[in-house]
C-alpha cells in the first residue's frame, strides 16, 4: 500500500469521524462545558493558587475531550451496521484506526485551545515556554485520542459497555496524576501508581510550559507521551484486528 | 475465458466450528454467479474471505488476478462489496455518502460528483441526494449502498443478500439494476438464499452446505440431476385417504396448505392412476398442477434437509 494511499485512507476516516461524530452540537457543547464544570468542582471554595491548578486543570481538559467520542465510534458504527461497509473500502485496519486517532486529536486539541485562550484573558497566567506548551498540546491530544481508540477495540454493539469501561479506566486516572496533589507531595506509593498515568506526563509537561513547575527533566514527559502513544497504538491494531470480524 | 474470481481450497474455522472447508470454484469475467446455501452454510464467511476481510486458515482468493490476502487493497480496488449488514451512514446524506465512497476509492471530485449525480438518477433517487438517510425507506438505503459499492465502477461486484427484506418496487429496481451492470460487462457474484431468485438471475450457481461446496453448475443442469423430484400438485374434495393414491411410482405424499403434493419417478402413470382412483372411490379433483424438477428441490436435496 503506497504512502499516498495511506494519507487518503486517513483522511477520509477523519473527515467521516468528524461529520458523523464530532461536528454535532451537543458533543462540542458537552466538550466545552465537561472541563469548566471539573474545574468548578475541584476548584471553586477551596485554597488553591491558580497557577498551580491550570496546568492540571488544562490537561484534564485535553484528557477528556481528546478521548471523549473514540471510544464510541467502533461501537457506533458496528451498532450502525457501517463497519463492514467501512471495512470493504479500500483501507487497512491500521489506516482507518489513525483516522480515528487523527479526529479524536483536533476534536480535543481545537477545544482545549478554545479553553486555553479564554483563560489567558481571563487568569492571571504566565506562559513560560510556549514551544513546551505546544508540544504538549498536540502530543497530549494525540496520546489521549490513541488510549480513546484502544478503549473502542472490544467487540461489542453496545455502546453503553463502552462507556462504562471508558469511564472505569479514564476517572482514576484522574485522581492520580498530580493534578490535586503535586507529585512532589504525594507519598512513595501513590507516587509509583502516577508513573504508570499518561496523564501525570501531560500534567507535568504543562508546568514546564505554563507554570515552570515540573517534576521530570522537560522533554521527558513528552518521550514518555510518545512511548505511550506507540504501546497505545500497537494494543489499538492487535486487539481491533483480532475483533474486526467478530458481531459484525 | 479469464477468470474474474478464484477461490482455492478457501477454509476457515472459528474456534470448533469447521465454518468453511477447502471449497474452489472460479467465477469467469461478465458471468451472473449464484452462491446458494441455508443459513449458517459458510455463505458469509466465503464472501469475505473473497474480499479480504477475513484471513482464510489455507487456500488463497483471486479478484482479477490480484490475491485478497496479499494486496487486500488492490484486489478491493477491483470490487464493489454490498454486505449483507453493511449500511450507510445515515447522519450523511445520499450525496454525501456517494462523496466519502468515492473519496476512499481515490476520485477526484469532478469524477465523484459527475459519477454520484449518474447513480442517484439511476437509483432515481435525484431527487432525494441532498436529503439525510435517516429519512430514507430501507429500499432506498439499500440503492444508495449499492450506489457506494459501484462508484468506483468495480469490474467485479459482490453482493450478500441484497434484496433481503426489501419490499417489491425497491427489489425489483436493485435486480433491474445488477441485470444492467452485468450486461454491461461487471461479474456478478450474489450469495442468496433465495433460490427463486437464483434461478431468475444467475447462469450458473454454487451451492454451499456445513462449509462444503456440493455442487456447482447452471441451474437447469442442477434440475435436472434430481429427475425424481417431479411432483403433481393436487387439490381433492371428497373422502380419500393420501395413502390410497400411492401407486409403484410414488416415493413420497407432502401436504401443503389445502393441497397434497406427490412426489414421482413417472409422471404419466402416477397422472393416470389418480384419475383413476378419483373415478372409482368417487372424491372430486378440484385442481391439478404438475411440476418439473425446480431448483429448489435440487437445493434441499444437496443440503439434505429433505424429510
Amino acid at each position: 500500500m503506497s504512502y499516498k494511499e495511506n494519507i487518503r485512507g486517513i483522511l477520509c476516516t477523519a473527515e467521516k469521524d468528524i461529520k458523523i461524530y464530532y461536528k454535532k452540537p451537543p458533543v462540542i457543547i458537552f466538550g466545552l462545558l465537561f472541563p469548566l464544570l471539573m474545574f468548578l468542582a475541584f476548584y471553586m471554595g477551596r485554597e488553591l493558587e491558580i497557577a498551580f491548578f491550570f496546568p492540571g486543570f488544562l490537561a484534564m481538559s485535553l484528557f477528556f475531550t481528546s478521548s471523549s467520542v473514540g471510544p464510541l465510534v467502533t461501537p457506533w458504527e458496528r451498532q450502525a451496521g457501517t463497519y463492514e461497509r467501512l471495512l470493504s473500502y479500500p483501507v487497512d485496519i491500521k489506516v482507518v484506526l489513525i483516522g480515528d486517532i487523527l479526529a479524536g486529536s483536533i476534536f480535543g486539541i481545537s477545544l482545549t485551545t478554545i479553553v486555553l485562550v479564554a483563560c489567558l484573558f481571563f487568569l492571571p497566567i504566565e506562559i513560560v515556554s510556549i514551544t513546551v506548551l505546544v508540544l504538549s498540546l498536540i502530543l497530549g491530544g494525540i496520546t489521549f485520542s490513541t488510549l480513546g481508540v484502544l478503549l473502542a477495540s472490544p467487540a461489542t454493539k453496545a455502546p453503553s459497555n463502552i462507556m462504562m469501561l471508558s469511564s472505569l479506566v479514564r476517572f482514576p486516572l484522574v485522581f492520580i496524576s498530580g493534578i490535586f496533589i503535586p507529585l512532589v507531595e504525594m507519598g512513595s506509593a501513590l507516587r509509583i501508581l502516577s508513573y504508570i498515568s499518561p496523564l501525570t506526563y501531560l500534567v507535568d509537561s504543562f508546568h514546564a510550559g505554563i507554570g515552570g513547575e515540573n517534576f521530570f527533566e522537560t522533554g521527558v514527559g513528552l518521550i514518555v507521551l510518545l512511548i505511550f502513544t506507540a504501546i497505545f497504538y500497537m494494543m489499538s491494531i492487535k486487539i481491533h484486528k483480532r475483533n474486526m470480524v467478530k458481531g459484525l | 475465458m479469464p477468470t474474474a474470481v478464484e477461490a482455492d481450497g478457501l477454509s476457515k474455522t472459528f474456534g470448533d466450528v469447521k465454518a468453511v472447508s477447502d471449497v474452489s470454484f472460479e467465477v469467469e469475467k461478465g458471468e451472473f454467479f449464484g452462491f446458494l446455501g441455508p443459513n449458517g452454510a459458510g455463505k458469509t464467511t466465503t464472501i469475505r474471505m473473497l474480499t479480504g476481510l477475513i484471513t482464510p486458515d489455507s487456500g488463497k482468493a483471486l479478484i482479477e488476478g490480484i490475491d485478497s490476502q496479499k494486496d487486500p487493497i488492490g484486489a478491493k480496488m477491483k470490487m464493489g462489496v454490498i454486505p449483507e449488514f453493511g449500511n450507510i451512514y445515515e447522519d450523511l446524506t445520499a450525496e454525501e455518502n456517494l462523496y466519502l465512497a468515492g473519496k476512499f476509492y481515490g476520485m477526484d471530485k469532478k469524477k465523484r460528483e459527475k459519477r454520484s449525480s449518474e447513480i442517484l438518477k439511476m437509483m432515481k433517487l435525484e431527487k432525494r441526494g441532498r436529503d439525510v438517510l435517516q429519512n430514507f425507506s430501507k429500499g432506498m438505503k439499500q440503492r444508495v449502498n449499492i450506489g457506494c459499492a459501484i462508484i468506483h465502477e468495480p469490474p467485479v461486484l459482490f453482493l450478500d443478500e441484497p434484496t433481503s427484506g426489501l419490499d417489491v418496487q425497491s427489489r425489483r429496481l436493485v435486480i433491474r439494476l445488477i441485470q444492467k451492470m452485468q450486461k454491461e460487462g461487471t461479474t456478478i457474484f450474489l450469495t442468496t438464499h433465495d433460490i427463486k431468485e437464483a434461478n431468475e438471475l444467475c447462469e450458473r450457481v454454487g451451492i454451499i452446505h456445513e462449509g462444503e461446496l456440493v455442487a456447482i453448475d447452471r441451474p437447469e443442469k442442477l434440475r435436472n440431476t434430481f429427475d425424481k423430484t417431479q411432483s403433481i400438485e393436487v387439490s381433492i374434495e371428497g373422502d380419500f385417504s393420501p395413502r390410497s393414491l400411492k401407486d409403484d411410482h410414488v416415493n413420497k405424499i407432502e401436504r401443503s396448505g389445502d393441497k397434497l403434493k406427490i412426489f414421482t419417478d413417472d409422471l404419466d402413470a402416477s397422472v393416470k392412476n389418480l384419475v383413476k382412483l378419483s373415478q372409482e372411490n368417487g372424491f372430486k379433483i378440484i385442481s391439478l398442477r404438475t411440476c418439473g424438477p425446480s431448483l429448489e428441490e435440487a437445493f434441499v436435496r444437496l443440503t439434505g434437509d429433505m424429510v
